[in-house]
């Protein structure tokens, strides 16, 4: 192509300004995505290093591999790791900033400044969260449980929860910055809905961000108070309640499931129609959805909680809202089915992530009815089948999500192809691992395999699962690895990707790429509806070889 | 084979049975449907796939579909929602003459108080075919009573009762495990269910050393702790008469009425400020940090007995 060789050539953000100080005081909201996805990435491989331990220590039944102590700390640290600082930044942080203010045709996000700002208090959470890592960790679980959190642990709980805080507040700031982005900055003729749903997607999960994380961030505050000045708020034999913790961290952490699942669903809501060749099936459906999603989202908390002692008929109605919030996620899986519907579809990677995520995200969510259902839950609840569920959720949704945009947008990004052949085999491996791991964890929490037991010499008989779930992880470390290395190999490497590979609608493709540091050269004007695909042609079947 | 590789666990319960069937409902359902939505991708991106010469064909949506796809699942998961309710209810109401059983959870074992008297740590005997009602609280932090082949569940939580009821159905030893992370040794506070018939079950209880009751343990706490001095039978003393209250409702200072039951009975031993008895004075001192759960669960117990004795005492088949 032509223009390739001339965009490769003049100013983008990658190139606009050199060293190390003008990357960290950038303002470009491309810049500090970019930055966001190093620390990101960073934080994730340490997250999955932990994954990694537990797995190795249930491949036998005994307790060999670690102590205790050591296993507990682990799965905490796994967890808190994977959703304060990975899960819950992925998608917004990387993908949301480099992309809504191009989608929306704007120059920046509107606080250009405090987005910065955001990911130096994520950066000072993560390092504080390392730091309470290194001198030796927390063990309370990702859920920070009353009074065993606040009385009773001898780890480094203030620490940790400290550092979640930090990471609360940089979420807050960017859940700000695009409410105001998505109200004021939209390009003359973007209209409500002209916006991609990638857009409609983040603007429901900024307002969980806003109106939850404050509400974890106090309760976080709480423990350490309790902690260190022995409030006693969740003490009972002070009159405290250790189940108001509960509802306090769970008020946050449920919706927290969509801050993690909102943003993937609306990179695939840009996946399907741009590999489909057609619009999408039921915009305002998807785009409606999403905002129920994020309102009945705050009204299920309890179902966490079944067997908890609370009262007989607030658990008849939490299970009911449960249910409620399940038809909008069914109605996004039917339309983007239907949208593949006398399509021409093409498998090319981000396509492969996005078919992935459709049916394990069905998956996930089918086996959340088995949760909300009450007399079942009281079964299921804390054993691996729980385990199961949510990693259905948060990998084979979320994740794939995020792989799946990080794919699709890398050459936007980039200004580089990643190569489509190694693109596709992660995106099986990945998928084949992921399953591998856990759907034997849905058995093996119907057997009655509690979640967070270090030991099961008592019950050998749950090794083989067990044998195979770890198997599984090994084959999904493969499947994360192999991007990482492909990607920044075709950092240097990869073909030149061109201003539009996908000949996707959406502003961000009108732009050159890597964009320039304005995005636009100058603002467009919107006179057109998201993915009008029959006025596109199709893109150069992007081969197999690089 | 399936020694080492269950699937499916040992259903010993009555609640277990009826359980697994909405449980089979749901697996039938999940599969049906995540079929359903594999194979339309599969097929979609198969027939549909890119070819020269063929174009896409634009469809913008359809309103008929999008309401069918909402009311569906909706009228389905109602259906769910209230088979799961009913499930759920019977799960949390113990049926009137319950032969009771006080659990204290510790970290990290399980203490059992049998009414008889009997105690054990990490194992429950129990008989088959009875309906057992625990009464469990804990010492330290949260735990959770967990029997995967009774398909029942309880966090027990310090500072309070919660109530946990099965019905065996089978004679076996059964695992019993800490549902709720609890520390350290979080998977070591396991133990087993050893649910046995009515004439071995009798056996096991008069095999050990002869006990007093745990009404009985109560009643020596009653004595020691001077509650006698203001809770007397035979006349008003300066504490209400404590015959017949249980179960009860009790008109309190603050205008509230409240059950007597046993949280209240609990509570109001550790801290009878917050519900003072309507027409008396606050001078019962607190019990608070001076007696542990054990034999607060004795008391409980005694001032329970003083009621007339209820249908079925443990031991006793129900009627
Ligand atoms: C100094 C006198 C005194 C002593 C000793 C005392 N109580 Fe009380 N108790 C009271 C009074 C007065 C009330 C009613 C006012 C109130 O609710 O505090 C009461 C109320 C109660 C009640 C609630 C009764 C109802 O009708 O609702 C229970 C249960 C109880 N006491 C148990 C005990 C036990 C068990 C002990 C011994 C461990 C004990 N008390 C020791 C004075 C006493
Ligand atoms: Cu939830
Ligand atoms: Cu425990």
């Amino acid at each position: 192509m032509a223009t390739t060789a001339v965009s490769a050539e003049s100013k983008n953000y990658l190139n606009a300004e050199y060293g190390i100080r003008s990357w960290l005081l950038t303002t470009d909201h491309k810049r500090i995505a970019i930055l966001y996805l190093i620390s990101i990435t960073l934080m994730f491989f340490i997250g999955g290093y932990f994954a990694l331990l537990i797995r190795l220590e249930l491949l036998t039944p005994a307790g060999d591999l670690l102590t205790a102590d050591m296993y507990n700390k682990a799965f905490s640290m796994h967890g808190q790791i994977m959703v304060f600082f990975f899960l819950v930044p992925s998608i917004p942080a990387v993908l949301g900033n480099f992309l809504i203010p191009m989608m929306v045709g704007a120059k920046d996000l509107a606080f250009p400044r405090i987005n910065l700002l955001s990911w130096y208090v994520y950066i000072g959470g993560a390092a504080m969260y390392i730091w309470c890592v290194i001198t030796g960790g927390v063990d309370t679980g990702w859920t920070f449980y009353t009074p065993y959190s606040s009385l009773f642990s001898n780890t480094h709980v203030v620490e940790a929860c400290l550092a979640i805080f930090f990471a609360g507040f940089s979420s807050i700031l960017t859940g700000l910055n695009f409410v105001v982005t998505v109200h004021r900055m939209r390009a003359p003729g973007m209209t409500w809905t002209r916006l991609p749903l990638f857009v409609w997607s983040h603007y429901a999960t900024s307002i969980v961000m806003l109106l939850g994380t404050p509400v974890i961030a106090i309760t976080l505050v709480l423990v350490i108070l309790e902690r260190t000045l022995n409030l006693g708020i969740f003490d009972p034999s002070r009159g405290g309640d250790p189940v108001l913790f509960q509802h306090l961290f769970w008020f946050y952490s449920h919706p927290a499931v969509y801050i993690m699942i909102l943003p993937s669903m609306g990179v695939i809501s840009e996946i399907v129609p741009c590999f489909s060749r057609k619009r999408v099936f039921g915009y305002t459906f998807v785009a409606m959805a999403s905002i129920a999603i994020a309102v009945i989202g705050f009204l299920v908390w309890a179902h966490h909680m079944f067997v908890a002692g609370i009262s007989l008929y607030s658990a008849l109605v939490f299970s009911f809202l449960s249910y409620l919030v399940a038809v909008p996620s069914a109605i996004k899986v039917f339309n983007w089915t239907a949208t593949m519907y006398k399509g021409s579809v093409s498998f090319s990677t981000p396509m492969l992530y996005a078919m992935g995520f459709i049916g394990l995200f069905t998956m996930g969510g089918l086996t959340g009815l088995f949760l909300a259902c009450l007399g079942v839950d009281v079964h299921v609840h804390d054993t691996y089948f729980v385990i199961a569920h949510f990693h259905y959720i948060m990998v084979g949704g979320a994740v794939l999500g995020y792989l799946g945009g990080i794919h699709l947008w890398w050459p936007k990004i980039s200004g580089r192809l990643y190569p489509e052949a190694w693109g596709r085999l992660a995106a099986i491996i990945v998928f084949i691992g992921f399953n591998l791991t856990f759907f034997p964890q849905f058995i093996l929490g119907y057997l009655g395999m509690p979640r967070r037991y270090w030991d099961y010499s008592h019950m050998p008989e749950w090794q083989a699962l067990n044998v195979l779930s770890t198997a599984g992880a090994s084959i999904l470390a493969v499947g994360y690895l192999l991007p990482l290395a492909y990607l920044l190999w075709s950092l240097r490497y990869g073909k030149i990707a061109g201003d539009n590979p996908w000949m996707a609608t959406g502003l961000e493709w009108k732009t050159s790429s890597p964009p320039p540091t304005f995005n636009f050269e100058q603002t467009p004007e919107v006179t057109w509806e998201a993915y009008e695909y029959e006025k596109m042609p199709l893109p150069e079947e992007v081969t197999l070889e690089r | 084979m399936f020694d080492n590789f269950p699937l499916w666990p040992t259903a010993a319960s009555s609640h277990a049975v009826t359980e697994d069937w909405v449980y089979i409902f749901l697996v039938v359902l999940s599969a049906v449907m995540s079929l359903l939505i594999f194979l339309t991708i599969v097929v979609f991106g198969m027939k549909y796939r890119r070819r020269h010469g063929r174009e896409a064909q634009q469809i913008e949506g359809s309103t008929i579909l999008e309401v069918a796809w909402t009311v569906a699942p909706l009228g389905v998961f109602l259906g769910i929602f209230a088979w799961g309710a009913v499930l759920y209810f019977d799960e949390r109401t113990p049926p009137a003459g319950a032969a009771e059983i006080y659990v204290v959870g510790k970290q990290w074992m399980w203490k059992l108080q049998h009414m008889e008297g009997v105690r054990e740590i990490n194992q429950l005997h129990i008989p088959v075919d009875r309906d057992i009602k625990l009464i469990m609280t804990s010492q330290d932090v949260i735990h959770s009573f967990f029997i995967p082949e009774f398909r029942v569940k309880q966090d027990v939580l310090p500072g309070r009762y919660t109530t946990l009821w099965f019905h065996a159905t089978k004679p076996g030893i059964y695992h019993l495990f800490c549902a709720q992370f609890c520390g350290t040794q979080h998977s070591g506070m396991i133990g087993e269910v050893v649910v046995m018939n009515a004439s071995e079950y009798q056996a096991w209880l008069t095999g050990g050393a002869p006990v007093g009751s745990l009404a009985q343990d109560g009643q020596t706490m009653f004595l020691q702790l001077g509650c006698q001095t203001c809770h007397r039978f035979d006349v008003q003393g300066r504490g209400p008469n404590l015959v017949g209250i249980f179960g009860k409702p009790v008109q309190l200072e603050d205008g509230r009425v409240v059950t007597a039951d046993e949280n209240y009975i609990r509570q109001h031993i550790l801290t009878p400020g917050r519900t003072i008895v309507s027409g008396f004075r606050n001078i019962m001192p607190s019990w608070q940090g001076q007696i542990t759960e054990e034999q607060l669960n004795s008391l409980v117990a005694y001032i329970k007995s003083l009621n007339p004795p209820p249908a079925g005492a443990a031991g006793v088949p129900n009627p």
